[in-house]
């Protein structure tokens, strides 16, 4: 048996799967979380019944792409469970009656349920059970409040009496809606001043200022308080001692010793430059990143699940207009600041093939994801603010400039953003923890062994003599063109498979503050790592991301060319 | 008459007329969005940006050239 969950974008749906199954899914308050569709089991007096999250829909008449997708799904299942957004009726009970006219057994989870005494909506759900014939449990995904009994009353569902003529739609839910809801208003909230104010351009700017600054203090003080307390003193006082003791163990075993501990600097096992598996290999990802990672995907979710993302979305549209997208857009855009997979993936929310390609293009080669950032403040850091101004001006300047090249090449069009904007909700905490877990178990599962495999690979290279081979055939680009030592040839060559190795590998050059940004930039810029090439080759297809990879080579080397040139004559 | 981008900010309209093909009367109407409605337009964005407007208890961001597709008479 098949059980499809049905509804609108936005409503908890994910969450109901979740909490039907105990199967993770990634949920967010803002629509289109889940193009997608995840399948989960659940059991029901005992029996094992497949139940399938389609991707939100507002309507059976579809109007997108996970719309159409919605669609065909309905035709094979045997039970509908449609999440309504309980503050939301009148709109949600659109999508009822035209699952309604399907006559297929039903039953409607009103979700958000406790959320409407708080602004003062009161449904009788006796009475919309009685009107529109299929079961009505009131539910609360977050807390888990209602499932019990919907799944209790899964055997209940039953193919609605309900008769309608179609065309009257709008008018029969009008005469649904003044028999089971009342609402009794009550006064301007301060989640109602926030919500004019924060999509009002006057008042909207300079909160959007304050939020982008917060957000930037609380990753940087997460992060950091992390890694003085947690993993600094870790790796030191209790992981150093260890690699001592088995450098000791393996000191007669040279090639062994390389590859585990790696050179010793200065005497002793440097995290960032020894480079053996279990030295610099653990550090980087665990040791670097992972602290900056977490801080940015805990301080993502909040964000996520306050509802203030659309916000941005609508306040930063008329600028992503230029670039040839539309304000949505900026959501692949600020996830892949944290991870430039994940920011791949959520390229699926624009529509058209124009906007997927212009978004994968700029995120790809303007967007530094949070390892290469973390090793990049390591780099640059001690040479204070310019350096690392530079770096991330250039990168903004990249992404807004190219855009607005794309945006006349690349054939296609650009819709509108017409979105949804959802009320603002407290985030809950259990559900914010939950989703930074699941994406730093992710992360965890994606970088280390990358970056295992990128040391291991490093050493063979250069065992093998094959990175010098390669910095003297590159040798007059980086020579002449980009200023920089052959030698660095090797670090663009990690880069490939994880930008943050590629940086540690920067450091034992000795180079210039010239020649450091110049890589930097070069490295930001060139290529996505391999995880995002992979997820991009199946959104774009073999073509456009072929096109896109030249893009972004020779946008690299230009601007390279460039830094270089206007460097050499500031800096004297 | 009017469109949604003439009305000005904070005053209420009512829907009389959405000019467009099949597929975008259908994009508005799966919204809630149709002829005989009351909204109110919380604001506009610069430059021709975004118009949010409020019906019922949905907040919805049209684009400025749909807005200019959504004719509304001033109440």
């Amino acid at each position: 048996m098949k059980i499809l969950l049905i509804g609108n974008p936005n409503v908890g749906k994910s969450v109901v799967f979740n909490r039907l199954t105990g199967v993770d899914v990634i949920s967010s308050n803002y629509p289109g979380t889940s193009i997608d569709y995840s399948k989960g089991y659940l059991n029901i007096e005992g029996e094992r019944v497949e139940l399938i999250d389609v991707p939100g829909t507002y309507s059976l008449e579809p109007t997108c792409k996970a719309e159409e997708i919605a669609v065909q799904m309905l035709k094979d299942g045997d039970i509908v469970i449609q999440v309504i957004d309980s503050t939301n009726l009148e709109r949600n009970l659109n999508l009822t009656l035209q699952l309604i006219r399907q006559k297929k057994p039903m039953i409607i989870a009103l979700n958000c349920f406790d959320e409407t005494k708080h602004i003062g909506i009161t449904i009788d759900v006796k009475k919309l059970e009685q009107i529109i014939d299929v079961p009505c449990v009131p539910t609360c995904a977050l807390s888990g409040e209602g499932i019990k009994e919907l799944i209790e009353r899964i055997n209940e569902t039953r193919i609605s009496d309900f008769n309608f003529e179609n065309k009257q739609r709008w008018n029969e839910i009008g005469k649904i809606i003044n028999q089971v809801q009342t609402i009794k208003h009550k006064h301007h909230t301060f989640s109602e001043t926030l919500r004019d104010a924060s999509v009002k351009p006057v008042t909207g700017i300079p909160i959007l200022l304050f939020v982008l600054l917060a957000v930037f203090t609380a990753i940087r003080f997460i992060g950091e308080s992390l890694i003085n307390y947690v993993f600094e003193p870790f790796f030191n006082n209790f992981w150093s001692p260890i690699m001592l003791k088995l450098s000791a163990f393996l000191s007669d075993y040279e090639v062994l010793h390389d590859l585990l501990i790696g050179k010793f600097v200065n005497e002793t096992i440097d995290y960032g430059q020894s480079f053996g598996l279990l030295t610099t290999g653990l550090f980087v990802p665990l040791g670097a990143v992972l602290p900056y990672v977490f801080a940015f995907y805990i301080v993502l979710a909040f964000l996520e699940d306050s509802g203030y993302l659309p916000r941005v979305a609508v306040m930063v549209d008329t600028i992503m207009h230029k670039t040839g997208l539309h304000g949505l857009a900026i959501i692949p855009m600020l996830l892949g600041f944290g991870c430039n997979v994940p920011g791949a993936l959520a390229i699926r929310i624009l529509e058209t093939r124009k906007e997927k390609f212009i978004a994968a293009t700029l995120m790809s080669i303007a967007v530094p994801c949070m390892a290469l950032q973390a090793m990049l403040f390591g780099l640059l850091g001690p040479y204070g603010i310019k350096g690392l101004g530079i770096v991330f001006g250039t990168l903004l300047a990249v992404w807004f400039i190219l855009g607005l090249i794309l945006r006349r090449i690349i054939k296609g069009t650009s819709p509108e953003i017409f979105i949804e904007i959802p009320p603002y909700r407290i985030p809950y905490l259990k559900g914010i923890l939950k989703k930074t877990w699941m994406r730093l178990k992710w992360f965890i599962k994606e970088a280390v062994p990358f970056v295992l495999l990128g040391v291991l690979i490093a050493n063979l290279l250069y065992t093998f003599g094959i990175i010098q081979f390669i910095g003297k055939i590159t040798a007059p680009v980086f020579n002449h063109f980009l200023g920089l030592p052959e030698e660095a040839a090797g670090a663009l060559i990690m880069g490939f498979l994880r930008k943050d190795l590629a940086v540690g590998m920067l450091i034992p050059l000795n180079m210039t503050l010239k020649q450091l940004i110049v890589a930097s930039v070069v490295l930001s810029m060139y290529f996505p790592c391999v995880a995002t090439f992979t997820v991009l080759l199946k959104e774009l297809g073999v073509i456009d991301l072929l096109k896109s990879t030249v893009i972004m080579v020779l946008s690299a080397l230009i601007i390279g060319g460039l830094l270089n040139m206007i460097l050499s004559v500031t800096f004297k | 008459m009017d469109t949604l981008n003439d009305l000005p900010v904070g005053k209420k309209g009512i829907i009389k007329a959405i000019n467009g093909g099949h597929g975008f009367i259908q994009k508005m109407d799966a919204m809630g969005l149709r002829e005989g409605i009351e909204i109110t337009k919380m604001s506009k964005q610069w430059m021709k940006g975004p118009v949010t407007i409020r019906f019922g208890s949905n907040e919805v961001a049209v684009g400025y050239g749909m807005a200019g597709k959504i004719m509304v008479e001033p109440i």
